[in-house]
Order: structure tokens, then sequence, then C-alpha cells
């Protein structure tokens, strides 16, 4: 959900924040730590530390013989704690929940007079066998991987919640939309 | 294929609470029967197990049509060849937990011990081997549906019928149950036909059957 270029930088930032480090070895964490879907790309790595190099919230501690990026040594610096301060203390913006690409769609099937139905059981087939998944990876991981996957089921519960609810009125917002 | 259903209808009154409705059952399969409240979930679940007879559409388990059967048989093929898991209120509150969980081998004529060793052993395998010589009243909720999932499984039936089995329960207590429920059902090779309206219960599942007024519609045919 936040896997915005905004945030990986946060997030290594962050890292940062703990001990000054290569890119190779903030990759390297990140990955573990969060278990993300896609491994952070060693590209995407190098090109966030020279924004933040650029933006004073990263050193460049030290280069180690060699040459290429991986042998810098970055560090955090005031303005880079400060950024983390404020961004771990700012609640995440709950707004991302109205911007609905299957409202959308349903709006928009039910205004061409195709069958909005058919869009919603389509996509609680594809949420609950996402759900499966996580279920299944949660029984067999350890507690890192049982609370991120819980994060993933709670989320698609609600937005399950939520395609039942529009389901059981489609007739009615057929209407309103003038279909 | 070892249960299968068409057409069912089944009215109370003036209420039509299947109107349509059909699915099919492999052998040890986990199927969720998923739709909105008063949709017609609990009757579907009432006329595959035989507990109600339809008044339309045929019910089919081993090539045996159900409707065709005498009560009398039909009691005995749930008994022998069904398990059931409600949602509360299935135990017998005057015998201890082992008691209730030995209940169905004793009433195929399985002598006490015997019965009870056995019961041990499910109570064991649903990790509430401690809840054993209590009352149902005395237990928890969570500790009770485990009592009552190894009374269901305790004679080797062929298909658990569960009606919302954790919707007495909290996420946490409800999580473990359906644990439980679907790794002992696996390791049975019973199929389980379960009954939620919560995705995160029908999660446990290999595939689901939505029901809505009366009708089913198979999520593998519809998408
Ligand atoms: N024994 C009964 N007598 C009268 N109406 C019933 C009875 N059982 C169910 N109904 C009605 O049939 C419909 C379907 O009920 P049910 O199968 O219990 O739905 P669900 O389990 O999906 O909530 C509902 O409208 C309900 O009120
Ligand atoms: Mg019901």
């Amino acid at each position: 959900m936040y896997s915005g270029v905004m945030s990986v930088s946060r997030t290594l930032l962050g890292l940062l924040e703990v001990g000054p480090s290569h890119g190779y070895d903030l990759k390297r964490a990140h990955d573990e730590l969060f278990r993300s879907e896609r491994p952070l790309a060693y590209g995407q790595v190098y090109a966030t530390l020279a924004r933040l190099l650029r933006n004073g919230l990263v050193d460049v501690e030290g280069t180690e013989a060699g040459e290429g990026p991986e042998r810098k040594r970055y560090a955090i610096t005031d303005a880079g704690v400060t950024d983390v301060a404020a961004w771990l203390s700012t609640p995440e913006n709950p707004q991302e929940y109205l911007h609905n690409t299957l409202y959308t769609k349903v709006v928009l099937a039910l205004m061409s007079h195709r069958d909005a139905g058919q869009i919603l059981d389509a996509q609680r087939a594809v949420h609950l066998e996402s759900m499966r998944e996580f279920n299944r990876r949660k029984q067999s991981g350890d507690l890192a991987d049982q609370l991120i996957c819980d994060h993933a089921l709670f989320h698609l519960e609600a937005d399950l919640k939520w395609l039942e609810t529009t389901a059981g009125r489609l007739a009615e917002l057929g209407q309103r939309v003038g279909r | 294929m070892i249960l299968q259903a068409s057409r069912l209808a089944k009215s109370f009154g003036a209420t039509q609470a299947l109107r349509g409705a059909g699915l099919t059952i492999d052998a040890g399969e986990i199927v969720a029967v998923m739709g909105p409240s008063g949709s017609g979930k609990s009757t579907l679940l009432h006329c595959l197990s035989g507990i109600l007879q339809p008044d339309g559409g045929t019910v089919t388990y081993r090539g045996v049509d159900l409707g065709g059967l005498s009560d009398r048989d039909r009691s005995a093929l749930r008994r022998d060849d069904f398990g059931f898991v409600f949602q509360f209120g299935q135990l017998v509150p005057e015998l201890t937990c082992l008691e209730n969980v030995a209940l169905p081998l004793r009433l195929g004529g399985t002598g006490r011990r015997t019965a009870e060793a056995t019961a041990t052993v499910w109570l064991e395998r649903l990790e509430v081997e401690e809840a054993g010589r209590q009352q149902p009243g005395d237990v928890s909720g969570g500790q009770a549906q485990r009592v009552a999932i190894a009374r269901a499984l305790i004679h080797d039936p062929a298909i658990i019928f569960a009606d919302e089995p954790t919707g007495a329960l909290d996420t946490l207590q409800g999580e473990k149950v359906m644990q439980l429920l679907s790794s002992t059902v696996r390791g049975s090779g019973a199929a389980l036909v379960l009954v939620t309206h919560e995705p995160r219960v029908a999660a446990y599942s290999d595939r689901e059957v939505i029901v809505r007024d009366g009708r089913t519609a198979d999520a593998a045919n519809a998408a």
C-alpha cells in the first residue's frame, strides 16, 4: 500500500538512522525486515540515496577503495533525522481509500449497461484467492510473516465487506447514476 | 464428487429461502458457502445434509438420492457419514466434554472405554484435552467449538457440515478454531462444507460458492 517512491526513501532514511550503511546492506536489510513483495532493485536504492544526498538528508561518510556507487558509506544528517521523525509521527492519510478504482468501474459499468455484478463477482474471487495465499503463508511463517499477512488479510476483508454492501445496492446505484 | 445438489427449492410459508440452488462437492475438498445474511446459506446446508427435505430439486450423496430414502435411512446416513459443527449449542450440557466427543461412537455401539480413549486422542488433536472432564457450560466458547469439532470428526465421516463455526468467537479464538478445523479435516480426508459470511474464515477453503437470494453462483464458473 505504501510502496510509493516517497515511502522507499523514508524507509531507507529510517534504516540509516540506526547506523551508517552501504547501499547493498540497506537493500538487504529492507527486504529482510519488511518482506516486501518485490525486493528493492539496486538501481532504485542508488537513485534514492543520490536524491537524499542532494536534499541534504544524508552524507557520504566515506568511500572505500574501488569504483562504483556501492563503495559509498552513507550516514543520516540532522535534517534527515528531523525528516524521519516528522514522517513517523504523521498518520497515514485515510483518504487513500476514497480513490477507489472498483467503485469507478462499477459506476461506469452501470452507466454503460454492462453487468456490474459480474465485475464484483470477479473481484471477490480474486480477493479471496489472494486471502487464501496470505493465509497459507501465515500458517507456515514466523511472527513477522504472520503480522504482515494479517495486515493484508484485514484490508482484503474490508474490501470484501464493501464489495458485498455494494453488490446488495447495485440496483439503487444504477438508478442514481441514471442507468 | 461425493455430493451433488441441483435446482434446490425450499420455502417457509411465503419466504422462498432457496430458489434454484445447486453445487457439487468433491471428496476431501473444503468449500466455503458465502453470502449475505438471510440469503439461504443455512437452509442450503440443511438440505445438503438431509436435515431438511427440499420442496424441489435433488441432493445426491455417492449416487444415492437423499429424497428417495426413508426418514430412518436418512438419519442413519447423517449419523454414519456426516459430521456437524454449528455456531453454538450443539454439545449435550449434562455430559462432560469427553463424553460428548465419545457420543457418536457410543451411539454406534462402541464400548465406553474404547470410545473414551478415542475421544481423548481427538481432544488432544484439537488441543483441548484439558476440557475433557469439564461440562460444556464450564469451558470457553473457543474450547467448546474445538470439542464440537472433535465430536464431528470422531466417527470418520466423509463430509463435515459447519454452519458459522466461528460466529460466536472473537478473531483470535476463531482463527485458532479454523486452523484446527481445516488441518484436522484435511488430515482425516473428509470434505468440509463451510457456511460463513466472513472472508477470513472462507480463506481456509479451497473454493467458494456464493449464495444470493436463494440462488448459487459458482465462483469458478462466474468469472
Ligand atoms: N425455519 C424457518 N422458518 C421460517 N423462515 C425461515 C426458516 N429458516 C429460514 N427462514 C428464512 O429463509 C431465509 C433464508 O434463511 P437462512 O437459510 O437461515 O439464511 P442465512 O443462513 O444465509 O442467513 C430467510 O429469509 C429466513 O428468514
Ligand atoms: Mg445461517
